[in-house]
């Protein structure tokens, strides 16, 4: 196991009003992803607990793209990992953010 | 009053996962979560093993509505650890089945399981027995508890002894409910007892059509959410309590079941046994016709 921690500057703040979003399972090759509305608006907090370990620049990489690209401001990101590859990855929090982005029933 | 409204999009129940079961299933909108992921109740013994853990434990718990009804539920995530029991995830199912008998709710426990987690068994067994009392308990003050079973990982090991003591069981034909699973059976008693890699053997001796053709299942459905909502309200409408009477009724069926079909080398004789004109074919046949061909079928009547 290997525990992994981001503060990333975020230009987009998350849209919507609900305050958590739960996507994904811990699976092989498949991740949870937990979003939460409890950072700064310009600030996104990602955590990470992976089986797979030695991938920290890899993780790196997929995190930045997605704060850059994504609206992920003001947003505690916590990721379960089973192995999933960085495209998976990538997918899931692109479904997380739309996910808290909906709106409540 | 206001209508009520489900999610009416076509959904495999096979391949959702819990909380989406659990959205098709309720009325919309109306699901409340216990003991959400932002809780993070997660396993204490999972990471002494290195292995990753789930927020929800792999059991999603709440109340919502069905049919306007109030109705508390369960619904075990198949793909997380084989959808087993552990610590925080059979303390979960147990303490909503203790509110379900305070509150005097019905529920609904959506069964995707393998069993017992072996990374925990003791706190996993442990668990099974206290939700097995807990069920009973909940029933004999008249509540009704539910099993749905159609997910990836069946209902297998502790989780088919919960599903005996259910007050009703649903099926699909993809679901599968035995005690030992396939590879168990086979790495204990050899391949020539039963090859684990057989698929249509472990379909048609643990599947959902076998089970319901032997009154080891009640309501059998397509592997649909709505199908499984419109029977989840049918079953909880029966309303069963739980008397000595009917238990002693089973015993004595089961014991005329074993009887009748203990010769049997395969499920094939037993529907030939039951009176069924193409036994061959139940494999095959769709719900409608299989349901037609299931007229004579083995009975658990009010004993689940």
């Amino acid at each position: 196991m290997e525990k992994l921690s981001f503060r990333l500057s975020a230009p987009k703040r998350a849209g919507g009003t609900r305050t958590q979003a739960i996507v994904g399972v811990v699976a092989s090759g498949n991740l949870e992803v937990l979003l939460e509305r409890a950072s700064p608006a310009d600030t996104c907090t990602i955590d990470i607990a992976t089986a797979a370990n030695g991938f920290g620049a890899v993780w790196d990489a997929v995190v930045r793209d997605f704060v850059a690209r994504r609206s992920a401001g003001g947003l505690r990101i916590s990721i379960n990992d089973g192995g999933a590859r960085p495209d998976t990855v990538a997918l899931r929090l692109a479904q997380g953010v739309r996910k808290i982005e909906e709106p409540e029933r | 009053m206001t209508a009520v409204t489900a999610n009416d999009v076509s959904l495999s129940w096979y391949e959702a996962s819990a909380r989406q079961r659990i959205d098709a299933l309720f009325d919309a909108g109306s699901f409340f979560e216990f003991i959400g992921p932002e809780l993070r109740e997660i396993s204490p013994h999972l990471s002494i093993f290195g292995l990753p853990e789930q927020f929800d434990d792999g059991i999603v718990i709440g109340r919502g509505r069905l049919d306007g009804a109030p109705v508390l539920v369960a619904a075990q995530e198949g793909r997380f650890m084989g959808g087993a029991f552990g610590e925080v995830h059979g303390a979960k199912l147990t303490g909503l089945l203790r509110a379900a008998r305070a509150l005097k709710q019905d529920v609904l426990i959506l069964f995707d399981t393998g069993g017992v987690r072996l990374q925990e068994a003791n706190a996993g067994e442990l668990a099974i027995a206290e939700i097995m009392r807990a069920v009973i308990e909940a029933r004999r003050v008249g509540v009704n508890i539910v099993g749905l079973i159609g997910g990836r990982a069946g209902c297998y090991g502790g989780g088919s002894l919960i599903a005996g003591t259910c007050s009703r069981l649903v099926i699909s034909e993809q679901g599968r409910l035995s005690v030992s699973g396939p590879e168990v059976i086979e790495t204990n008693r050899g391949i020539e007892e039963f090859d684990s890699r057989d698929r249509a053997l472990v379909w048609r001796t643990m599947g959902g059509k076998h089970r319901y053709l032997i009154g080891g299942a009640d309501i059998f459905v397509d592997d649909e959410a709505l199908a499984f909502r419109q029977a989840a309200i049918a079953a909880l409408k029966a309303g069963r309590g739980c008397d000595v009477m009917p238990l002693e009724a089973e015993q004595a069926r089961l014991e005329r079941r074993l009887q009748r079909f203990g010769e049997a080398e395969d499920p094939v004789e037993i529907w030939q046994a039951l009176g069924i004109d193409d036994p061959t074919d139940v494999p095959a046949l769709p719900t409608g016709a299989f349901l037609r061909a299931a007229n004579d079928r083995e009975n658990a009547d009010d004993a689940r």
